[in-house]
């Protein structure tokens, strides 16, 4: 959308009187530079069409291919509790993996959501400017750390700690779950922290009058106010927590299973996309193929989180 | 309701719940500096200038060293902002500037929107099916590079560009519209305006978001892994063709490695990797003050 007026296109030369008088439209002077960058700024922002197009391509043409082997089937992709791609017996049930995912997301969630909301409500309504003038960078500091750096983390730090107070696996979900949470309090601070801000000030000014304490504003007026916003941050952190991969991989093992015990290995989606990447990989067989169609469903589990975070937003946002 | 028995009772709950809050609010930064403090305890006696500039060796961790990851990192670094920042300016100043309200505008953007939530790990798919194994179509083959440094820059311009994009919108935003009008208005076309007067005011903006994009691809080690293939590299990257490994990537294997003394070189790996990231963020900080400074209203 242009902010701008539309543009009084002007030719350079300068146009005899008469000619001016008759109003010409000056959309019919030629002007084939100006032509020419629209249509380069125009393929520039195609550009992630070309790019979305081709991920849609590559994951659904090659899932096709997995599921055409005589030894895979759909229901039993979708259904089946045993994943072992490679040796011997082999079985192609994904919900180990989807499994493995689940207990990272709601876990690292069950830790990061109170954390991040309250951390959201205290810059926002509580903390003066001179403490959120520190914490606040130090909260997004937390956002540009790259996972692998919580991935070495988990390994060296945390690791050990579980090993020893709850007798652990060297790697083990309970790990995984505890640096993951760090990587999606972030999100869901900075998200929950703009609704709370949006939120108008005759509405504190408004109960405040009426003789409610601060922490009552909060609780009965603002919160709510701007519970769409906070539930959309908390779904985005979901979904980045499905698509996590370094830090999982380095943290929770590589052992597809069912079951929620947290302190065995455990393997999810995206360890196992990267897990199957490593190496001296035959590109060939289904096998290879198992990267697709993880992948295509890794792929919609996000997408989907993704865009009811973004229905949420837009729905509640017209409140006030 | 005795409203005389209530202050007391409830600024004890006020007191109570702010303490929480605050609590609340400086226990993962206290845990993150924790974490920060223990791996660079543990990376100490590794990171020194025979670490800096050996290569990466299996069989000791002693002679062990990241130079060829440094220097596979800057090239990605390079040749990712090389690909993704012309890409992402042009398409911003597109979406901010020459697009209309239409039906392929809203589309546009919503594929921007969703690229932009798209796990890493799929554009490394997305790298390895095309950019490295190569896209044939009517008996031409695109791409297909192999598991070189073009096909893992190709990969992370694709993921953060959505970064770019977003920035350079949000920097067109901020400029003006009287200054638009002042250049239509001394007859300057559309193009001019946006070339000569509104991209030079939004460029700040459009580092600052730049910033961001090139810490995010300078750290990211997902993709990699499917578009990089060789782990240990005994030699540096000469070109875009060339095999290559990166800072996050190195650390990656090393952590992998059980032996101990490796453990400890994946902690030397990331305080080299997040020194590096630093350097990175502090050299566009300052290219963007000079553009502030070059330009004010």
């Amino acid at each position: 959308m242009s902010p701008s007026p539309p543009p009084p296109e002007q030719a350079d030369p300068p146009m005899p009187r008469s000619l001016a008088a008759t109003a010409l439209p000056w959309a019919r002077v030629p002007r084939p530079v100006e032509r020419g960058v629209e249509g380069l700024l125009f393929l520039s922002a195609f550009t992630a069409v070309f790019l979305t197009a081709g991920i849609l391509y590559v994951l659904l043409s090659n899932s096709f291919t997995f599921f055409s082997f005589p030894e895979v089937s759909i229901v039993e992709f979708l259904t089946g509790t045993v994943w072992n791609p490679d040796i011997g017996d082999t079985s192609f049930g994904v919900l180990p993996l989807v499994n493995g995912t689940l207990i990272v997301t709601f876990g690292s969630s069950l830790i990061a959501v109170p954390l991040g909301i309250a951390t959201a409500i205290y810059l926002s309504e509580f903390a003066n400017p001179r403490v959120r003038a520190v914490l606040k960078p130090a909260i997004e500091l937390l956002a540009g750390i790259p996972s692998i750096v919580f991935g070495i983390f988990a390994l060296i730090v945390i690791s050990p700690i579980l090993q020893e107070t709850f007798g652990a696996n060297v790697f083990n979900a309970a790990n995984a779950i505890i640096v993951l949470s760090f990587m999606i309090l972030p999100i869901i601070t900075t998200l929950a922290e703009d609704a709370l801000r949006a939120v108008p000030q005759e509405l504190r000014a408004g109960a405040l009058a009426l003789g409610a304490t601060k922490w009552e504003v909060t609780k009965q007026v603002v919160v709510p106010a701007a519970l769409s916003g906070i539930v959309a941050g908390i779904l985005l952190g979901f979904s980045r927590a499905i698509g996590e991969t370094m830090a999982v991989t380095l943290a929770a093992g590589a052992r597809p299973r069912m079951g929620l015990d947290l302190f065995e290995p455990i393997q999810t989606m995206t360890a196992f996309i990267a897990q199957r990447a490593q190496g001296d990989l035959v590109q060939a067989g289904p096998p290879f193929y198992t990267l697709f169609a993880v992948g295509l469903l890794l792929f919609v589990m996000t997408f989907t989180v993704n865009l009811v975070a973004a229905r949420v937003l837009k729905r509640f946002r017209e409140v006030y | 309701m005795e409203l005389k028995a209530l202050p007391s009772h409830r600024r004890l709950e006020e007191r109570i719940v702010r303490g929480l809050l605050l609590a609340a609010s400086s226990f993962s930064v206290l845990i993150l500096a924790w974490l920060l403090v223990r791996t660079g305890q543990v990376a100490e006696p590794w990171v020194d200038w025979q670490f800096l500039t050996s290569y990466p060796s299996i069989l000791s961790a002693e002679r062990s060293g990241i130079m060829p990851a440094v220097a596979g990192s800057a090239w990605l670094a390079v040749l990712t902002m090389a690909l993704a920042l012309p890409t992402g300016v042009l398409a911003g100043v597109y979406l901010n500037e020459y697009a209309k309200n239409t039906r392929l505008t809203r589309f546009l953007r919503l594929t921007i929107a969703n690229l932009a939530g798209v796990p890493s790990v799929v554009f490394g798919i997305l790298g390895l099916a095309i950019f490295v194994r190569g896209f044939t179509l009517g008996g031409v083959t695109f791409f297909g590079y192999g598991y070189v440094l073009l096909a893992g820059a190709l990969t992370l311009a694709a993921m953060v560009l959505p970064i770019v994009i977003v920035a350079t919108e949000e920097a067109l935003k901020a400029v003006p519209t009287s200054m638009r009008e002042a250049a239509y208005g001394l007859g300057a076309t559309k193009w001019q305006v946006t070339r000569d007067h509104v991209l030079p005011y939004a460029s700040p903006g459009i580092l600052t978001g730049s910033i961001l994009a090139l810490a995010r691809a300078v750290g990211e080690s997902a993709p990699l892994i499917l578009v990089g293939g060789a782990s240990v590299i005994y030699f540096l990257p000469d070109g875009p063709t060339s095999l290559y490994t990166a800072l996050p990537l190195q650390t990656f294997v090393w952590a992998e490695d059980a032996r101990a003394d490796f453990q400890s070189l994946a902690a030397a790996g990331t305080v080299v990797l997040l020194a590096f990231i630093l350097l990175a963020n502090l050299t566009a900080i300052v290219l963007r003050n000079r553009f502030q400074k070059k330009y004010r209203w």
